[in-house]
């Protein structure tokens, strides 16, 4: 395996959550009934002609901006032009020679701990086809047309990843960002965000690189590890038998966790692309990119490194915040109100509340309790209402839904005692009590003051200030 | 009898002197009895009913016939072609919706090459058209049944489209005026595309003022077709009384060259002298990229029309062969049965066009030659207002005398170049040749159809071409 060298470029389509579609008015809505969200123009009657959809350009140019790239003042949309039932104009409107957005970096972490930086070519504006339906009707195959024109970005990276690994970290870190960006809901079920591979081998420390194939459309992250890592074995082995590799598309298959060729270069279309003459230049203004500047969120991985150089935050904590923009954003909320205590703060979230979510398998943003009613509750642990303690048990009524904190403490009596008056009439009614105890103590029985914490604040109702009543027990027991 | 302007016609309609529906009805009979030109696909009896103006407006209740390239909310639209022979779209082409809400009467629509693609309307799955002038003879393409229709009376005016001539040529054939307007001055929407970025939508009616009328109604932009110019219109009819006083006018040699009719020509050099008597100066011009318009005209038109016409593959409307018996026979079989000849030759010239290896060589030089086509233009007209020629080198010809398709594209010789250029050019009645029609072209800048329209009418407030009609019409 070491004198081999895989080189890996994915090729990811990110649907962009556009209400509308790329150029006709229909709902982009996934699920309805098939062609239900067909217009004239997605079903390509004679006479019809696309318009541009303005809302995809401000989610194109986020993007952009999001991985450091150019963004073309002019792009051009183009023709792909192909026969397919569910391809209704014979065409496909892409963009080839200009696209939108070009040269751009993700910075990705690897799973063990590695920086890299890979390059993006290119993100190009595209119109998804629709589906044919195979198993729809006996001896005949149905099209749904829903699907046909929803805007894509097609995100491509330089060849320039070597593990089937590093592949998927460069992947998910893809996922994270278009929805930290809110372009793409990244539902890979619903094929909102899937990926080509395109895999080839070369001997290590060799410059040129070898035959590739392509692994069409594989739409699960662990698939993707699967079917690179089943590919650049299959590649070796074809290799090191003396076989060479044909350039090809080939299929994943999940059951088998193998690939198998679709189609080889020989029998390739010849798309024909050429400028689309409905569409003139797609045109972007300095102004169009400030404007998207200026409202776009701190990003992933600037977040990360301030919660870790600012905030103090541990880098395991700061990453799992930071794995997608509801949870940061919901740290952020718990922050805000109590700016001194980071740490309390990432400690509920990845404790409390992902315990909670996890036990009903919600996400964080279908949580039932919100970041301003758990911000109040660690807020009434630090200005000692309540205890820690207490506090996972009134946590645990508010995601039961019985109110929220404030609520909740003085319906069940919960505030703490903090006031030395109170304490102090208990600790005496306690020292009254057990004369016994008290000598033992003062003749050097440490551990009976837990014995004596105990009994005061079973006069308390446990509702005592632990600190405090420690303090004054001590005190009283010394004096 | 001189035949009635729509002006004239608005006027009998407002004093009562006729109804619309009397208009409707005398349109629809006489296409009826003139069926032997073959100027229609499709006749609108509903016309006579619909025929209620509730409009002011000069065209309400005046009868005129649709390209049948217009798609027309539940009326049939086959482009000639018998892969559309029974598409009845869902919905109005913008010049449809246009003209119907001023309240101009439909009464069906005129028979063409298919998908445009001709130059003698031979080419039309419904059979030729033929010349009101002399039934033995074309009455050019692709707008061949409106020209035809407007010239033998049937209706006031006609829409057509004009992506290489097809406007002006037969408008010139049939002896009527047709303009084409600027690219992206009419909107596209609904118009049933051949080469997206040289088709136009225009008018053909039998005077510079008529089109001016019609012209009015249907030019600005829509926001359903991304290519529609977002610029104002101007005030075509008021601009028409302009003077010719000083209009400089350009006559580039090459549109009088070798294999212009000697008819032709001097009926041409007539009109320009009345143009000279009405204040209009004659200028000299060159255009030397002139001969690159052909051979880029049928490259570009070609490598659209074959992406534009991919989806006519019977999955979704239209024709379908019977029986496929694999998705491969039933695209192949479906445009194997349905579409003309002419048409899958353009096909594969396009598809060739584009394909790999051959990109560079034809659809790229193509667009280099029509950008020093378009350049040729913009250097003449910083001398010149408009430019001028005969509208086609010859007068119209025999059915069937064309066999050759090259010969055939050289009929196109003058038009071309201005759809590659996007320029507007207005197709005006210049006198006779061998008895039948000579047409005077008039080329202006972009977005100056006003300047032509009122060249137009000056010429035809001095000349009576415009007026003559052949015998069918009486």
């Amino acid at each position: 395996m070491s004198e081999w060298q895989p080189v890996i470029g994915l090729e990811i389509h990110a649907q962009l959550n556009t209400a509308s579609k790329l150029f006709s008015g229909a709902s982009t809505t996934y699920g309805a009934e098939p062609n239900t969200h067909a217009s004239a123009v997605d079903a390509a009657l004679p006479g019809t002609l696309p318009v541009p959809n303005r809302a995809v350009l401000e989610k194109a140019i986020r993007f952009g901006l999001a991985i450091d790239a150019t963004i073309a003042s002019k792009s051009i949309f183009a023709r792909k032009n192909y026969f397919y039932p569910d391809l209704p104009k014979g065409y496909q409107i892409s963009q080839y020679e200009l696209p939108i957005v070009s040269n751009g970096t993700l910075n990705v972490r690897t799973d063990d701990g590695r920086t890299i930086d890979v390059a993006v070519q290119r993100a190009h504006l595209e119109e998804d086809a629709g589906k044919s339906l195979h198993d729809a009707f006996d001896s005949a195959t149905g099209i749904d047309l829903n699907r046909a024109g929803t805007p894509l970005l097609e995100i491509v990276s330089a060849p320039v990843l070597h593990s089937a690994q590093d592949a998927v970290a460069y992947m998910r870190t893809m996922h994270t960002l278009v929805r930290w960006l809110g372009i793409c809901d990244g539902n890979m079920q619903e094929g909102s965000f899937r990926c080509d591979a395109n895999v080839s081998i070369r001997p290590a420390g060799a410059s040129r690189l070898g035959t590739r194939t392509e692994i069409k459309n594989v739409n699960s992250f662990r698939f993707v590890e699967k079917a690179i890592e089943y590919e650049i074995e299959r590649q070796i082995r074809a290799l090191e038998n003396g076989d060479t590799i044909v350039q090809e598309t080939r299929l994943y298959d999940a059951a088998h966790h193998r690939t198998r060729p679709m189609r080889s270069k020989e029998d390739a279309d010849d798309y024909r692309y050429f400028p689309d003459p409905d569409l003139p230049p797609l045109t972007v203004s300095m102004a169009d990119i400030d404007a998207v500047r200026d409202a776009m969120p701190e990003l992933p991985d600037a977040r990360r490194r301030r919660y870790v150089e600012q905030l103090g935050l541990p880098g395991i904590d700061a990453t799992q915040l930071c794995a997608d923009k509801t949870t940061s954003d919901y740290f952020e909320t718990l922050h805000a109100a109590n700016p001194a205590d980071a740490k309390t703060c990432a400690n509920w979230i990845l404790g409390e509340l992902a315990a909670a979510l996890n036990a009903e398998d919600l996400s964080i943003g279908q949580s039932r309790v919100s970041p301003p009613s758990l911000a109040t509750l660690i807020a009434r642990t630090r200005d000692g209402t309540i205890s820690n303690k207490t506090a996972k048990d009134v946590f645990a009524a508010m995601w039961a839904g019985d109110g929220d904190a404030d609520t909740i403490i003085a319906a069940r009596g919960l505030r703490e005692i903090s006031d030395d008056g109170a304490l102090t009439s208990a600790i005496e009614a306690v020292v009254a009590e057990f004369p016994g105890q008290v000598a033992e103590f003062r003749a050097g029985n440490d551990k009976l003051l837990q014995f004596f914490v105990g009994q005061s604040m079973k006069r308390l109702r446990g509702q005592g200030n632990p600190q405090r009543l420690n303090a004054l027990l001590r005190e009283k027991l010394n004096s | 009898m001189a035949p009635r302007s729509i002006a004239q016609l608005a006027q009998d309609l407002r004093a009562r002197r006729v109804s619309a529906r009397e208009l409707a009805q005398q349109s629809l009979s006489m296409a009826r009895s003139l069926s032997g030109l073959n100027a229609f696909i499709t006749l609108d009896e509903s016309a006579i009913e619909k025929a209620i103006p509730k409009v002011d407006h000069v065209l309400a209740g005046i009868p005129f016939a649709h390209k049948d390239i217009f798609c027309t909310n539940g009326i049939r639209t086959t482009c000639a072609s018998r892969m559309l022979e029974h598409f009845v779209p869902p919905y109005d082409a913008t010049v449809v919706e246009k003209l119907a809400a001023f309240g101009a009467v439909s009464i069906g629509k005129t028979n063409m090459d298919e998908f445009a693609m001709g130059s003698s309307n031979e080419n039309s799955f419904f059979g030729p058209v033929k010349n009101p002038w002399d039934s033995t003879r074309v009455p050019g393409g692709s707008s061949g049944g409106s020209a035809a229709a407007v010239a033998a009376g049937i209706v006031a005016f006609a829409t057509g489209t004009d992506t290489g001539g097809s406007i002006r040529q037969p408008a010139a054939f049939c002896g009527v005026t047709g303009l084409k307007p600027s690219y992206g001055r009419v909107s596209r929407w609904g118009m049933i595309a051949f080469a997206s970025s040289l088709d136009c939508g225009g008018v053909i009616a039998r005077s510079a003022e008529d089109c001016a009328h019609v012209f009015a109604a249907m030019a600005g932009h829509d926001p359903r077709d991304a290519t529609s110019a977002d610029c104002g219109v101007d005030e075509y009819v008021a601009a028409l009384s302009t003077t010719l006083k000083g209009i400089r006018i350009g006559l580039a040699r090459n549109y009088f060259g070798a294999g212009v009719e000697d008819g032709v020509a001097s009926a041409v050099h007539e009109s320009l002298r009345e143009l000279e008597k009405l204040g209009a100066i004659l200028v000299d011009i060159d255009l030397p990229n002139a001969a690159l318009a052909i051979p880029a005209y049928y490259v570009i038109a070609p490598a659209e029309a074959s992406s534009n016409l991919a989806r006519y593959d019977g999955v979704r409307y239209g024709y379908r062969c019977a029986n496929p018996a694999s998705l491969d026979d039933l695209y192949t079989r479906s445009r194997t049965e349905a579409l003309g000849a002419e048409v899958k030759r353009r096909i594969l010239v396009g598809t060739y066009a584009l394909s790999a290896g051959y990109y560079d060589a034809f659809y790229l030089r193509a667009q280099k030659a029509r950008r020093l086509i378009a350049n040729d233009f913009a250097n003449a007209f910083k001398s010149v207002d408009l430019i001028a020629g005969p509208t086609t080198p010859t007068v119209a010809f025999k059915l069937g005398e064309k066999s050759d398709p090259l010969a055939m594209y050289a009929a196109d010789v003058n038009t071309v170049a201005v759809n590659l250029a996007g320029l507007p050019a207005i197709s005006l009645p210049a006198g006779f040749s061998q008895r039948l029609p000579v047409g005077l072209q008039l080329i202006a800048p972009m977005f100056a159809e006003a300047r032509l329209l009122n060249a137009g009418y000056q010429l035809q407030q001095s000349t009576d071409f415009h007026l003559r009609t052949p015998e069918v019409a009486a």
